[in-house]
C-alpha cells in the first residue's frame, strides 16, 4: 500500500487530476451499485447487479431529449464541470478550501439550473436544496479549519502527508462531518431536495424537469461528488492508507445504513439540527483545540 | 503633492460648478464626463507615480488653510442647527453645539499653537481608497446623469433639484479624497464632518416624512461619532502634543489608547456597524446613486478606512478584541437578517454591513494577514456592491417595484441587466470571484489568530450563499412564451455605468494578482515587515476558473441558444393537465394557477429579533471597549 502511494506521489499534477476524471465516475458508480445492493438486501429484497447504475446511466442518454426551455441543460453542463474541477483539484493535491469553494460554485449551478426551469416542484426542491447547503456549508468550511489547525496548512498534499493521526485531535468535526455527508450523499433523513424512491411529495424536486441525458450527467456528477467526498473521509485517517481506505468505506456504509433506518425530515429539522450538531461536535472540538495549542 | 491638492480640490470646483451653472446645459454634461475621466485617470497617475515608491509626507503651510477650515466648520454648525430646529429635532442641535464648543474652544486656546509637520501623505492604502474614490465615484455620477431626470419623472412630487444633488455628489467624493490624504487629523475630522452633512443632505433629497426620518437619524448618529471623533483629538493632543495620523501611530499605546478608540468609534458608525446599522438601512430611501455612493465607495469606507488606520495603536488590547467582536457581530447577524428581506435594497444594505463587519473584525485582528484581507475586501465590496446598486435602481423604475418576489423571469424581460446583475451578484460570493478570494484571505487571518472568529465565519457564509442564490434563482428562471423587453427605454448614461462597473468586477479578480502583489504588498510590507505568503497554484487555479467562466458562459449560451436543436419541448409538470405553463386543470375541473415565491425563514432569522440583540450585544462590547481604555 504504501508503494501505491509513493507512486501517486510521483505523478504530476496533472496526471493526479486525469486519474481522478477516469477514475471517479467508476468508482462512484461501483459504490452506488453496492448502495443498491446492500439497501435491498437490508429491506429483503434481492437487488439489482452492482454494475445496474452504469446501465440505467447509458440508457438515460439514449433517451429523447425532453426540454421545458432550451438553456436548462446549460447550468447542469456548468455543475458536472466544476464538480469535477473541484474533485481534480482536491486530489491533485491543492488546497481544500479552494476545493470547497469550487464545489459551492458547482452546487450553486445545479440549484440555479432547477430555479431556471420554473416549474413549482424543482422551485420547491431548489429551495429545499438551498437550505440543505446553507445547512452543511458551516460544517465543511470547519473541516478546512480543524485541518488546518492540526497540520497548520490548508494544501491536501500537506494533510495527507500530516503523521499525527488527524482523527484523534478532530474526533467532534469528523462526526460534524458523517452528519452533513448524509445530507451531501443525498440520503435519508435529508433527501429533500430530491430523492431516489419513487414518489415523494416533491415529485423529483429538483430534477423533476430534467430527463434523459441531463439526468445522466446529474448522476454521473453525484459519483464524482461522493468519490471527492469520500477523499475527505480519507484525509481524517491518511496517516495508515488502509485504516483510511477502510474507514471510508465504512463511512458510506454508516450512511447506507442510517438511509434505511430514517424517515425524511421536515426541513427545518433538517436546518436547525444541522446547525447545532455542527456547533456541538465540530465549534467545540476547534474550540477545545484552540487551547490545546 | 500637487496631485493630491487637485485631487481634493477638483471635485470641489466641479461641484460648485454644478451648482452655478443653470439647468439643462448640454455643457453641464460634458463637463461632467470630463471630470469623471479626469477623476479616474488621476489616481491612476498617482499609482503609476508612487508604485514603486514608500509613503511620502508632505508640509503644508497651513495657516490660511485652518481659519477656513475653520469658518466652514463654524458655517456647516449653524446651518445644521437651522436645519434642525427648522424641522423641530433638538437632539442635532445639542450634538453640533457639543461639537462646536469642544473644537472651537480647542481652536482657540491650544490650537494657535500646535506644530503641523505633515499635513498630507500618500501611501499604497491611500492610493488603494483613492482608486475607489474616483473611478467608482465617478462611474455613479455618470449614472446619475441618465437616472435623476427619471427620478423626477417617477416621483412628480419630488421638487427637482439636479444641481443641488450633483453639488453634493462631487462635494462628497471631494471630502473623500480628503479623508484618505490628510495626514493632519483635524483635517481628517473636518473632511468626516463634511461627509456627515452631505450624507444628511442626499439621503433626505426627497423631502417627505420617511427620508427626513432617515436623514435626520443618519445625522444624529454620525454627530454624535463626530462628537466622540473630536473628543478623542482634544484628549490626544493634551496628552502628547500630537495631531498626525503617522505619529498617533507610533506613540505609545498607554497614552493614546483613548483617542484611539475614540476614533475607531466614529469609524464604527460611519461604518454603520451594530449598534448604529440602522442609519444605512434607512438610507435605502435615498435615490439610488446616493445608495451605491455611500455603501460602496464613500461614508461606509471612510469608517473602515479609519478603523484600519488606527488599529495598530490598538494592537493586543482588550479594546481590539471588543472592536473584532463587534465586527463579527455585526457580520453574522445582518447576514442572517439578509435572509429574511424581500426589499431589494435592504437585502444589499445588511450585506454591506455584513460585509464592512468582517472588515472591522480583520482591523480588530490586526495581524499583517487580517489586514491584507481587510483591504482586498474594501477593493472588491466596493466594485461589486455599486453596481448591484445601480442594478436595482433601474429595475425599480422598469418593474415598479424593489421586491425581489416582483423580478420573476427578469431575465425574459431585460436580459442584458440581468446578465449584469448576475455577475454582480457572483462577485459578492462566489469562487473565483473577488469576495471569496477575500473570504479566503479572512479565514487564514482568523484561524491563525483567533480560531472563534473562523466560526462565526463558517456559519455566516452558510447564510450569505442563501440569500444571494435565492435571489439569482428568482431573476434567472426563464417561462416559456415571449415577454416584451423592457430594458430599450434604459438610458446611455446608465449602461455605460454599468458596463465599466461590471467589467471591472471581472477584471479585479483576473487582476487580483497584479492588485495583492503590487499595491496590497508593498503596504502591508511597510506596516508590519512581512507579507502574506500566496499559494502560487492556488492563484493559476483560480485564474483558471475565472478564464473558464469567462469562456463557457458565452459559448454555452451560444451553442443552447442557437445551435442546440434536436430537442421536444413540454410544458412544466404541475401534478394536471396543463392549460399553460402557470395554470393547470386540477381536480373538478377546477383551474389552478401556481405562483412561485421564496423562502425567507422569518421563524429563523426575523429582523426585529435578531437587530435588537446585535444592538444589545455590541452595546455591551463598545461599553467594554471605552472601559477598558478609560481603565
Amino acid at each position: 500500500m504504501n508503494s501505491i502511494s509513493e507512486i501517486i506521489q510521483s505523478w504530476s499534477i496533472i496526471e493526479r487530476m486525469l486519474a481522478f476524471f477516469l477514475l471517479a465516475p467508476i468508482a462512484g458508480g461501483v459504490l452506488a451499485g453496492i448502495d443498491r445492493k446492500l439497501s435491498a438486501r437490508l429491506q429483503g429484497r434481492y437487488g439489482p447487479p452492482v454494475r445496474q447504475p452504469f446501465f440505467d446511466v447509458l440508457k438515460l442518454f439514449q433517451k429523447e431529449r425532453i426540454l421545458v426551455n432550451k438553456f436548462q441543460n446549460f447550468p447542469i453542463v456548468l455543475f458536472f464541470l466544476f464538480t469535477v474541477f473541484s474533485g481534480a483539484l482536491f486530489f491533485s493535491g491543492a488546497s481544500i478550501l479552494l476545493a470547497i469553494f469550487s464545489l459551492a460554485l458547482a452546487g450553486t449551478f445545479f440549484i440555479l439550473g432547477g430555479f431556471s426551469v420554473s416549474s413549482p416542484y424543482s422551485h420547491l426542491g431548489a429551495e429545499r436544496e438551498l437550505i440543505q447547503m446553507m445547512s452543511y456549508e458551516p460544517m465543511v468550511i470547519l473541516v478546512a479549519v480543524g485541518m488546518y489547525q492540526v497540520t497548520g496548512s490548508f494544501t491536501v498534499a500537506d494533510i495527507v502527508q500530516h503523521q499525527a493521526s488527524l482523527i484523534l485531535y478532530l474526533p467532534g468535526v469528523f462526526a460534524g462531518f458523517v452528519y452533513i455527508l448524509t445530507i451531501k450523499f443525498r440520503k435519508s433523513p435529508f433527501d429533500l431536495s430530491m430523492s431516489h424512491h419513487a414518489h415523494q411529495e416533491l415529485v423529483r424536486g429538483i430534477t423533476t424537469e430534467f430527463s434523459g441525458p441531463a439526468l445522466g450527467l446529474i448522476e454521473i456528477t453525484h459519483w464524482y461528488e461522493n468519490v471527492l467526498l469520500l477523499g475527505m473521509v480519507y484525509l481524517f485517517f491518511a496517516f495508515n492508507p488502509w485504516l483510511a481506505i477502510v474507514a471510508s468505506l465504512g463511512t458510506y456504509l454508516f450512511e447506507i445504513i442510517i438511509d434505511m433506518n430514517y424517515a425524511r425530515f421536515k426541513w427545518q429539522l433538517t436546518f436547525w439540527s444541522s446547525w447545532l450538531f455542527t456547533a456541538v461536535a465540530g465549534v467545540s472540538n476547534i474550540i477545545v483545540l484552540c487551547f490545546l495549542k | 503633492m500637487n496631485v493630491l491638492i487637485f485631487l481634493i480640490v477638483f471635485p470641489l470646483v466641479i461641484s460648485v460648478l454644478a451648482l452655478a451653472l443653470p439647468r439643462g446645459l448640454l455643457i453641464k454634461r460634458i463637463i461632467g464626463v470630463i471630470a469623471n475621466v479626469v477623476l479616474c485617470a488621476v489616481p491612476i497617475y498617482l499609482l503609476v507615480t508612487y508604485l514603486d515608491k514608500g509613503p511620502a509626507y508632505f508640509h503644508l503651510e497651513s495657516h490660511l488653510i485652518n481659519n477656513s477650515m475653520l469658518v466652514v466648520e463654524i458655517l456647516i454648525a449653524a446651518y445644521i442647527i437651522y436645519i434642525s430646529i427648522r424641522a423641530k429635532r433638538y437632539l442635532p442641535v445639542l450634538l453640533v453645539f457639543l461639537q462646536s464648543v469642544i473644537m472651537l474652544s480647542f481652536e482657540f486656546t491650544s490650537g494657535r499653537g500646535m506644530q503641523i509637520e505633515h499635513s498630507l501623505f500618500v501611501d499604497k492604502f491611500s492610493i488603494i481608497m483613492a482608486l475607489i474614490v474616483g473611478c467608482i465615484g465617478s462611474a455613479i455620477c455618470l449614472y446619475a446623469i441618465g437616472y435623476i431626470p427619471e427620478y423626477h419623472e417617477h416621483y412628480k412630487e419630488v421638487k427637482a433639484r439636479p444641481r443641488y444633488f450633483f453639488f453634493l455628489m462631487y462635494l462628497f467624493l471631494s471630502a473623500m479624497f480628503g479623508i484618505v490624504f490628510s495626514n493632519n487629523l483635524m483635517w481628517i475630522y473636518f473632511f468626516w464632518e463634511i461627509t456627515t452633512l452631505c450624507s444628511f443632505l442626499l439621503i433626505g433629497y426627497k423631502n417627505d416624512q420617511a427620508s427626513q426620518e432617515s436623514a435626520f437619524r443618519a445625522l444624529i448618529m454620525n454627530l454624535l461619532g463626530g462628537v466622540v471623533f473630536a473628543v478623542g483629538l482634544v484628549y490626544l493632543y493634551h496628552s502628547s502634543q500630537v495631531m498626525e495620523l503617522n505619529k498617533l501611530i507610533q506613540l505609545d499605546k498607554g497614552y493614546v489608547l483613548i483617542p484611539a478608540v475614540c476614533i475607531a468609534f466614529a469609524g464604527l458608525v460611519k461604518s454603520a456597524q451594530f449598534p448604529f446599522s440602522s442609519w444605512l438601512t434607512g438610507a435605502m430611501v435615498a435615490p439610488t446613486p446616493v445608495s451605491a455612493l455611500l455603501h460602496s465607495s464613500t461614508m461606509v469606507k471612510a469608517g473602515v478606512y479609519i478603523i484600519l488606520r488606527v488599529a495598530p495603536v490598538l494592537e493586543n488590547t482588550v479594546a481590539a478584541k471588543m472592536l473584532m467582536l463587534i465586527g463579527g457581530v455585526s457580520f453574522l447577524i445582518t447576514a442572517f437578517i439578509a435572509i429574511s428581506q424581500s426589499n431589494a435594497k435592504k437585502v444589499l444594505a445588511y450585506s454591506t454591513i455584513s460585509n464592512l463587519g468582517l472588515i472591522v473584525a480583520c482591523a480588530g485582528i490586526n495581524t499583517y494577514s487580517a489586514v491584507w484581507a481587510a483591504i482586498l475586501l474594501i477593493i472588491f465590496h466596493a466594485v461589486a456592491k455599486s453596481l448591484l446598486f445601480l442594478c436595482v435602481g433601474i429595475i425599480e423604475y422598469k418593474l415598479g417595484s424593489r421586491d425581489i418576489e416582483d423580478m420573476d423571469y427578469l431575465i425574459m424581460r431585460m436580459p442584458k441587466l440581468t446578465a449584469i446583475m448576475m455577475t454582480g451578484m457572483a462577485g459578492m460570493f462566489l469562487a473565483p470571484f473577488g469576495m471569496i478570494i477575500g473570504k479566503l484571505a479572512t479565514l487564514k487571518a482568523f484561524v491563525d489568530s483567533n480560531p472563534g472568529m473562523a466560526i462565526i465565519l463558517a456559519y455566516g457564509s452558510g447564510a450569505t450563499v442563501f440569500f444571494w442564490i435565492k435571489w439569482m434563482g428568482k431573476i434567472i428562471s426563464i417561462k416559456h412564451g415571449v415577454f416584451k423587453v423592457m430594458e430599450d427605454r434604459v438610458s446611455r448614461w446608465e449602461w455605460i455605468t454599468l458596463g465599466i462597473l461590471a467589467i471591472s468586477t471581472v477584471a479585479a479578480c483576473i487582476g487580483f494578482p497584479l492588485i495583492a502583489f503590487r499595491l496590497v504588498d508593498p503596504f502591508i510590507l511597510e506596516v508590519f515587515g512581512k507579507t502574506v505568503i500566496v499559494d502560487p497554484f492556488s492563484v493559476y487555479m483560480i485564474l483558471l476558473m475565472m478564464v473558464g467562466l469567462l469562456i463557457l458562459l458565452p459559448l454555452g449560451l451560444f451553442f443552447f441558444g442557437f445551435v442546440n436543436k434536436g430537442y421536444k419541448r413540454v410544458g412544466t409538470y404541475l401534478g394536471g393537465a396543463n392549460i399553460d405553463d402557470v395554470t393547470f386543470e386540477g381536480a373538478m375541473e377546477s383551474s389552478q394557477t401556481i405562483e412561485l415565491k421564496n423562502y425567507y425563514l422569518e421563524k429563523f432569522f426575523g429582523e426585529n429579533v435578531l437587530f435588537n440583540a446585535g444592538v444589545f450585544i455590541s452595546l455591551i462590547l463598545l461599553v467594554i471597549m471605552f472601559g477598558v481604555a478609560i481603565i
